[in-house]
């Protein structure tokens, strides 16, 4: 029954001078959007909504989850759109869509028009009378409450008449591409999706970059990061994943280092690796899942020994999450049950049975030292000889 | 070098086996049950292939059923059976190193009132005859017992136990397992005495989705599938024509000279086990010496060979190999990440460490001597490199 769909914009709303931008984005990603759904759409911005019609069938599911998938999208109402008509005849159509969307309904609504065509006979006032009697008459059990109702029926009469009533919240946030590029290092597990997810949303661009330490992580674990990339990309657009093989530095940092300071400078290693080519890639920051004391390697203390090494901002979007909140958001944006799925990943196969909790960065930095004869050129290698793939949807 | 040594997961199509089924999809694709012309050439194809797999196994045609690969037959034999001759008894016998498909299945019949007894095993991963004759009752209507483990490759004593069995009483239903096994030893249902045989396409260079179910003709089945009444209505659904034409083509091929071919394999076994006994870490598992120091391969599977690297897990042996080239499998279920499933290094009393760094290593009709040898030095080379790195 829907040809159309207003959505809705919130935080955009409030931008000032740079507000076209911000609407000139979020029109690309819906587009970039629809371009995945079956049918072909036409999109005209009006002052704080965007519309979209439908010029040929379509999917209604499909295109309802594309839409409230694209950040920057606070809610979309489907919409009934009509030829240009007497009022008698959209007061029936009202009525129609009433039965149709509030079968058996004993609850209150009030109509709402907006007529920027001021051609049309009646006026605002005057069309919210006509609808509503013809609803009331129409529709057992149902009352009007103009004040709180229950239902409000939007009725727009522009060139077209539009009718709505129901809103399909999205995501929120702010279109991909307003707010710069960040480098995620995502691993296999539940998190860092989850922190590339939140980050995006806020209209940053995502590029990550994975750690693969063959033989001790499979192909498995890597395609693995692969379908999560690709899960986010749903979201975020192609996803540049940068592949380092890590397995040299970590066997040297193994073999001259203590070992529970194992994890610890490993991760100082992985950062420097992400910063190098967060700054190769133009990215402005960079983004973890890490979330306060969580694991070892994310107390506070750990957190500012592997900070240390960074001169871009670091963005940890969950350090205060508890883990069933990053669950809960993992589910909501379908990477949990990849994550689940039980690959090594390359933090975990020396892991000491206690590792320092607590480290202490002039310590950290002085067993560093032990490693300066090849590790230079162990991580320019690994950086030389990444390998790069887009990831998207199929 | 690429060497795939894990012909025990899967094997690599014979071409004329894959030229074949080209051949039926693209143009004797007709249906076998049609009674067209189309029909009529189809059917032509199953009734050879009928033909090469009952003689390969020494039995008649009519006992022959063809299923969807080796975990069907086991259910159909195991179901089909424990349901036909369920007033008879409700005691089943199998042992603790089956494969999931029988063990799972066992388990779907113990829910459904039957009692299962599992069958241990001895070091060497046989199982104890001993054990079987304790656990045979009046109750006892059903012994399923694999042929060749499909872990460390030991030889069940099929004979023995199917004596024992029908010795104690002879309506009881002896089911055997050979899908390792099926042509690397000679396996003849009706002279040993096994009432139902399980055999899959893929394992013996055929193609996958098919494998057959040997069924002697006096033995009751009822069907664990319904439907337009095929082969008897035991196994009902469109024949696979493809498929039964491609397991009847790679079982006349894999058949041709098993003596011969196991021997060349045996050979290829004990020469493997005894270099790679060598190499510091590493132990053999399920193969025993003679008391001149030689492995007695001849009383195990003559492909099949499980080694563990003591100390280094088998995925990241498995992976360093992998890099190499070499393709083998971790060698107990334990360290494939299903912790459910029986493990038969497990039950043949093996430690944590033995069973952590198993690796199965299964050979073919392709296999050579230089594959091996590339391995073995593969391994001398790995092995002290990635020993260094462990967890502490």
């Amino acid at each position: 029954m829907f040809q159309s769909f207003l959505i809705k914009y919130a935080e955009i709303g409030i931008k000032g001078k740079n507000r076209y931008l911000f609407e000139d984005a979020l029109v690309r990603q819906i587009k970039l959007a629809l371009k995945k759904c079956e049918g072909s759409f036409v999109l005209s911005k009006t002052p704080g909504r965007i519309f979209l019609d439908a010029e040929t069938d379509f999917d209604y599911d499909e295109v309802i989850e594309r839409l409230t998938s694209v950040f920057g999208v606070w809610g979309v109402c489907p919409v009934v759109r009509l030829e240009m008509c007497e009022p008698e005849e959209l007061a029936k159509a009202a009525v129609d869509y009433f039965k149709k969307v509030y079968p058996n309904t004993d609850k209150t609504f009030k109509v709402f028009t907006r007529r920027s065509n001021k051609g049309y006979p009646l006026d605002s006032m005057e069309l919210n009378v006509c609808i509503g009697d013809a609803i009331i008459d129409a529709v057992p059990g149902i009352k009007v409450d103009v004040h709180n109702p229950d239902i409000t029926l939007t009725v727009e009469v522009r060139d077209k008449i539009y009718l709505y009533s129901e809103i399909i919240p999205g995501p929120g946030g702010m279109p991909i591409g307003t707010n710069g590029k960040a480098m995620l290092l995502l691993s296999g597990g539940i998190d860092s999706p989850v922190a590339g997810w939140m980050i995006a949303k806020r209209g940053v661009k995502i590029e990550a970059v994975y750690f693969h330490a063959p033989p001790y992580t499979s192909e498995r674990a890597k395609q693995k990061v692969i379908d999560l990339a690709k899960k986010v990309s749903k979201y975020t657009g192609p996803i540049y994943l940068h592949i380092v093989n890590f397995t040299d530095i970590q066997l040297y940092i193994y073999e001259n280092t203590p070992h529970d300071e194992l994890t610890i400078i490993m991760r100082r290693y992985m950062m420097r690796i992400a910063e190098a080519i967060a700054k190769e890639s133009e990215c402005q920051c960079l983004v973890t899942g890490e979330s306060i004391g969580q694991v070892a390697s994310q107390t506070t203390q750990s957190l500012v020994v592997t900070n240390e090494v960074c001169t871009l901002p670091v963005f940890r979007p969950l350090i205060a999450f508890d883990k069933e909140d990053i669950v809960a958001i993992s589910k909501k944006i379908d990477t949990y049950e990849t994550s689940i799925l039980p690959f090594e990943d390359c933090c975990t196969i020396f892991v000491a049975k206690h590792p320092v909790t607590k480290p202490n960065l002039g310590i950290i930095k002085k067993h560093e030292e032990c490693l300066k004869e090849k590790i230079d050129d162990m991580v320019n290698k690994a950086i030389d000889d990444k390998e790069t793939i887009i990831v998207s949807e199929d | 070098m690429e060497c795939y040594l894990d012909n025990s997961a899967t094997t690599k199509v014979y071409p004329e086996v894959a030229k074949l089924m080209n051949k039926i999809m693209l143009e004797d694709y007709g249906n076998p049950s049609s009674v067209h012309t189309k029909g009529v050439e189809a059917e032509k194809y199953v009734t050879e292939a009928t033909k090469r797999i009952a003689k390969a196994l020494k039995v008649n045609e009519k006992e022959i059923i063809f299923t969807s690969g080796g975990t069907e037959s086991d259910n159909l034999a195991l179901i089909g059976a424990a349901m036909a001759y369920k007033r008879a008894g409700n005691h089943i016998i199998t042992s603790k190193i089956e494969h999931p498909a029988i063990l799972n299945t066992v388990k779907f019949l113990e829910s459904e009132g039957f009692n299962v007894d599992y069958l241990d095993v001895d070091e060497k991963g046989v199982v104890k005859l001993d054990d079987l004759k304790a656990k045979l009752s009046q109750e006892t209507i059903l012994v399923s017992v694999m042929h060749t483990n499909n872990e460390v490759g030991s030889l069940q004593p099929v004979e023995e136990i199917a004596k024992i069995v029908k010795d104690y009483n002879k309506d009881i239903i002896f089911h055997v397992d050979a899908v390792q096994g099926f042509t690397k030893s000679l396996i003849y249902p009706k002279r040993l005495n096994i009432d139902l045989l399980s055999i899959s396409g893929h394992k013996i260079h055929g193609p996958k989705g098919i494998g057959v179910l040997y069924a002697n003709e006096k033995i009751r089945l009822k069907p664990i599938t319904f439907g337009g009444g095929q082969q008897r209505g035991l196994r009902n659904g469109t024949l696979n024509t493809p498929g039964i034409a491609g397991i009847g083509l790679a079982c006349e091929m894999g058949t041709k000279d098993i003596a011969g071919e196991s021997e060349r394999l045996y050979d290829l076994k004990g020469f493997f086990l005894q270099e790679a006994e060598k190499i510091d870490k590493v132990v053999v598992n399920g193969c025993v010496k003679d008391e001149n120091g030689n492995y007695k391969v001849r009383e195990t599977a003559p492909h099949i060979m499980n080694i563990s690297v003591r100390g280094l897990r088998s995925e990241v042996m498995l992976h360093a190999l992998e890099e190499k080239g070499v393709y083998v499998s971790a060698g107990s279920a334990c360290a494939s990440h299903s912790k459910k499933e029986s493990s038969t290094l497990k039950a043949m009393g093996a430690d944590a460490e033995t069973m952590d760094g198993a690796l199965r290593i299964s050979m073919s009709e392709f296999t050579t001597r230089e594959e091996l040898e590339y391995v073995l030095d593969t391994l001398k080379e790995l092995i002290p490199f990635y020993s260094r790195f462990v967890r502490k």
